[in-house]
């Protein structure tokens, strides 16, 4: 008995409306629930906004981007040199975010490739160790960020496991590739820097956001695709569509939404991963990303600039958000809790 | 009998959680076994499980005296219950508020609800490192609520001063409504409130929609009073996933760097949490250290989260054996 309100039958004939609460009762509960998420979320939201732009526009574009002064302007030394200092800041600030939106365009295609082939291994199928497999799968969401550094720097840093064979490798940073032309040799293009060894490289980077976004594709993906079960597949391939072509044309329209959305959270999570990647970066300013950059602005002092940045990644957390409403809209569930809350539910 | 076992396990925890129900699979039928499996092991073990391999190894390597001497050390004690005690403290906050704000959302309409609702998934969707920053510039004394009561006296003051009164109150007149927050660690507290607080409430929603009325009618025309029915009919049913949701948040909290490092002290002994710890001894190069630290706080949460399962388990468990 107690276990049947919660099963789908009761929930879709919903009985006679609930007893009231108290009056009184009632207005201190939602008074309560407003106070507590205005504290709690609606504030501090605001406050990201607000203190980016406390000394106005024109301050918040200079920390992104900061015009040279007018041809012939006479500065004195003072102000030119204020004007190198605010380029230079600016300058960094762009290279985090460029680096970020890096990381994020290798981290998401791996992930949603490695979600898919997953989801499809594991509710396709039934075989020997497959809830093993899903557990495992969940692993990264119950580790610490810190520790998901940790793993990588023990692995691959000087004293680490693999440090003798990758210690020594050398690399091309892919931003570096220059147009040489063609006067030296047939092959016009060269890189101008290249990174040794792997920790505190981007390359660390891009392996540490992987393995705490490891989850979302897949996490988003299992649920849905386990309750579709596979009829219309075994339909598609019972009609003589090939394997390729049944994944394409049924599998993957069934579960775009669940698709967009782990894509979503899973770049959400990789703009803005702090720990991991705070471990593995080794604190060189051309490895921070935009949450790292946030730190040091803090560090030095420059909160408007720290809010400035804060307020992008702000801006994609609303964007998450909108979508995840939308996705909820169009398949009935909440994404956003099933893929994060449900790190121990098997 | 047997359908209600089934109900009783993971389906019924949340709804997504519906899924994870067997279907006729015609498994012979459909391709692709071998290269999506392949391709999962291969990507899960290279990137997951190889690296964390690693740190079981290094830990190996490990002689026993080394570890119990990092361990033991007053300072990584110290971090170790700063961790766990505010994962604790913003756990029950959580579980008290959640538990409201999850029955005000399902039961008691006013208006924004439904904005209020997508509000409560922001802590998911935010950086931890904006959250830190952003907490820690209003809750700290400087803020704009850490310093509510000298804030409010300055502009009671202001206004006095342009009505020609001079000064009204003192600056810290209204002191007891500033927080002190500075040298505590109360902002760490407050910070893993916001990063845990849609845990308890996403738990607790589901179940508190799908809740039959009718069993409070029942209950209410057998006389029962309003306190007997939250009591004894709704709370109990409501209780695993409670508990589940204080599980994820009170896990998740003890893991949190991010945020907390913008907002605690960081005072070595004081307020550093074990994570903060463990890059500390990183940036030392001491890395054998963090590693000793880091195998223990992994051990603690995946104990902890386990124990708690386990309960939670007992509990639906014992719930419905007494129901049959």
């Amino acid at each position: 008995m107690a276990g049947a309100p919660a099963n789908a039958v009761a929930a879709a004939a919903p009985g006679t409306p609930a007893p009231a609460t108290h009056p009184f009762v009632r207005r201190i509960l939602v008074a309560t629930t407003v106070a507590f998420l205005t504290l709690f979320i609606v504030i501090p939201v605001a406050n990201v906004f607000a203190q980016a732009l406390s000394k106005g526009v024109d301050a918040y574009v200079r920390v992104l981007h900061v015009a040279r002064p007018p041809e012939g302007a006479r500065l004195n030394p003072a102000e030119r040199r204020k004007l190198a200092a605010e380029r230079d800041q600016a300058e960094k600030t762009w290279s985090s975010i460029r680096l970020t939106a890096a990381i994020a365009a290798i981290v998401v295609p791996l992930n949603v490739v490695f979600g898919l082939a997953a989801a499809w291994s594991v509710t396709k199928f039934r075989f020997k160790g497959r809830s093993l497999l899903v557990a495992l799968i969940d692993l990264p969401f119950s580790v610490s960020p810190v520790i998901a550094g940790l793993v990588f720097v023990l692995l691959l840093g000087r004293n680490g496991v693999f440090g003798p064979w990758v210690g020594n490798w050398t690399w091309p940073d892919p931003f570096s590739l220059h147009w040489r032309g063609f006067a030296l040799d047939w092959w016009p293009l060269e890189f101008t820097r290249s990174f040794t060894g792997v920790i505190f490289t981007p390359l660390a980077i891009a392996l540490a956001s992987i393995f705490v976004t490891f989850p979302f594709v897949a996490r988003s993906l299992i649920p849905l695709m386990d309750t579709q079960g596979s009829g219309e597949e075994v339909a598609a391939l019972s009609l003589g569509a090939s394997g390729w072509r049944t994944f394409l044309k049924v599998t993957l329209p069934n579960v775009k939404w669940a698709l967009l959305y782990g894509v979503i959270l899973c770049s959400a999570r990789a703009f803005g991963e702090f720990g991991a990647v705070s471990v593995v970066s080794g604190h060189i300013d051309s490895n921070d990303t935009m949450p790292l950059r946030i730190e040091k602005l803090w560090n030095e002092y420059n909160n408007q600039a720290a809010f400035t940045v804060a307020s992008l990644l702000t801006l994609l957390a609303v964007v998450t958000l909108i979508i995840q409403m939308i996705v909820e809209r169009n398949t009935g569930r909440n994404v956003i809790a099933a893929v994060e809350g449900e790190e121990t539910m098997r | 009998m047997s359908e209600n076992a089934a109900a009783g396990g993971a389906p019924q925890r949340s709804p997504a959680g519906k899924a994870f129900h067997s279907r006729t699979h015609s498994s012979r039928l459909v391709p692709g076994l071998p290269l999506t499996l392949g391709y999962t092991l291969f990507y899960l073990s290279g990137l997951v499980l190889i690296p964390l391999a690693a740190m079981v190894f290094k830990t190996a390597q490990l002689s026993w005296s080394e570890f119990w001497h990092t361990v033991n050390d007053p300072i990584v004690v110290a971090s170790f219950r700063l961790t766990f005690g505010a994962s604790a403290i913003a756990a029950i906050v959580n579980g008290v508020f959640g538990l409201i704000v999850a029955w005000v959302l399902v039961r008691e309409p006013f208006p924004g609800r439904r904005l209020f609702d997508a509000l409560i998934d922001f802590p998911f969707a935010l950086p931890t490192a904006v959250a830190g920053l952003t907490f820690s510039s209003l809750y700290l004394a400087n803020g704009w609520i850490g310093g509510l009561g000298r804030h409010i006296a300055g502009s009671i003051n202001g206004v006095a001063g342009l009505a020609g009164f001079g000064e009204v109150l003192s600056a810290d007149a209204l002191s007891w409504l500033s927080f002190p927050y500075t040298n505590t660690n109360a902002g760490v507290v407050i910070v893993l409130i916001f990063v845990g607080l849609p845990f308890v409430v996403r738990t607790v929603q589901p179940v508190l929609r799908d809740w039959d009325t009718e069993y409070e009618h029942a209950a209410l025309s057998l006389g029962a009073n309003r306190w007997t029915i939250l009591c004894r009919v709704i709370l109990p049913e409501i209780f695993p996933a409670w508990l589940s949701g204080l599980a994820l948040a009170f896990a998740r909290a003890i893991g949190e760097y991010g945020s907390v490092i913008f907002i605690a002290g960081n005072i070595p002994g004081k307020s550093q949490i074990a994570p903060l710890q463990i890059v500390t001894k990183l940036d030392d190069f001491r890395y054998s250290q963090a590693t000793a630290i880091g195998v223990v706080l992994l051990a603690l949460s995946l104990l902890i989260l386990l124990a708690i399962n386990g309960l939670e388990w007992w509990a639906r468990r014992h719930e419905t054996g007494a129901a049959r």
